[in-house]
């Protein structure tokens, strides 16, 4: 049978701060397969780090709740999926806004999505109160010029 | 982070040498405030040229800090920011209070 994807990739680790910079680095090692940009690993490396941020301030209370990414590879698009099983998010329209924060005490900026939004094609959210998120992450690494002539 | 402070000028200049996130700013914050509570700076500039990543974590550090300073009558700056960086600081709209200083593209208003 046909695979669907070109190539998968599953990562699980713990709500710990630490695993932030381990989840964009692993993330962005898998997405080089694609020849992206300086440019455009950077943008994923960004976004890896406010999805799992956010898993790990806004879904959890504490530090050893699990988190999962599982990337795909179809053509020269890259999928990110990052679930939680944490609080999960009420109103979705709200969370997207920029500024819009639930932890201003923390001094949290309200940032995230949007500089997803601008960083990664499609940035797809789904959630249920008391049963988690996962966010959907997709960036189509464009051919190089140099590729083509 | 490297601290260094200029009397004659009362400027402090905090360089940071790591990567900004949720996981780097607690530390970085707590330095932060201790060295402008210690030296009541006029102006304080946030050195980037040791930072090769950031996150939406370092805008609310700089605007955290930015709050700070300004109760005290102290300016904030930015300074040496790479474009990955720059792009997430253009995104915010917070360049119109902490400006980036002393780079080419501005190089001219400075002199
Ligand atoms: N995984 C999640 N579980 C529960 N709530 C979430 C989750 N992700 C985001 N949220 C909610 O969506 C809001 C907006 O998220 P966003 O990342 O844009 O901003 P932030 O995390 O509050 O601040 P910043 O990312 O700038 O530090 C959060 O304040 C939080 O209320
Ligand atoms: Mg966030």
């Amino acid at each position: 049978m046909k695979k669907l994807y070109d190539n998968e990739m599953n990562l699980e680790f713990l709500s710990k701060s630490c695993n932030e910079s381990f989840a964009r680095i692993a993330v962005a090692a898998f997405a080089s397969q694609l020849d992206p940009t300086i440019e455009e690993l950077s943008d994923i490396k960004t976004s890896i780090s406010e999805v799992v941020t956010n898993s790990i301030i806004h879904a959890y209370d504490s530090d050893d709740e699990i988190i999962k990414i599982h990337c795909k590879i179809k053509d020269n698009m890259i999928i990110i999926e990052v679930s939680d099983t944490g609080k999960g998010i009420e109103d979705i329209e709200q969370a997207r806004k920029p500024l819009y924060t639930s932890k201003a005490e923390l001094e949290r900026s309200g940032m995230g999505f949007t500089i997803m939004e601008n960083f990664m094609d499609e940035v797809k959210i789904e959630s249920i109160v008391g049963i988690g998120t996962k966010v959907t992450l997709k960036k189509v690494i464009k051919e190089e010029c140099e590729d083509i002539t | 982070m490297d601290i260094d402070f200029i009397e004659e000028d009362k400027l402090l200049v905090l360089k940071i040498t790591e990567e900004i996130d949720h996981h780097t700013t607690d530390r970085m914050r707590r330095l932060a405030d201790y060295e402008i509570q210690r030296y009541s700076p006029r102006k304080v500039v946030f050195d980037f040229s040791g930072t090769s990543f950031m996150d939406s974590a370092g805008i609310g550090l700089i605007i955290g800090r930015y709050k700070m300073a300004s109760m005290i009558g102290a300016k904030v700056e930015i300074k040496n920011v790479k474009e990955n960086i720059r792009r997430i600081f253009e995104m915010t709209g917070i360049l119109k209070i902490i400006p980036i200083i002393g780079e080419e593209d501005s190089c001219e208003e400075v002199i």
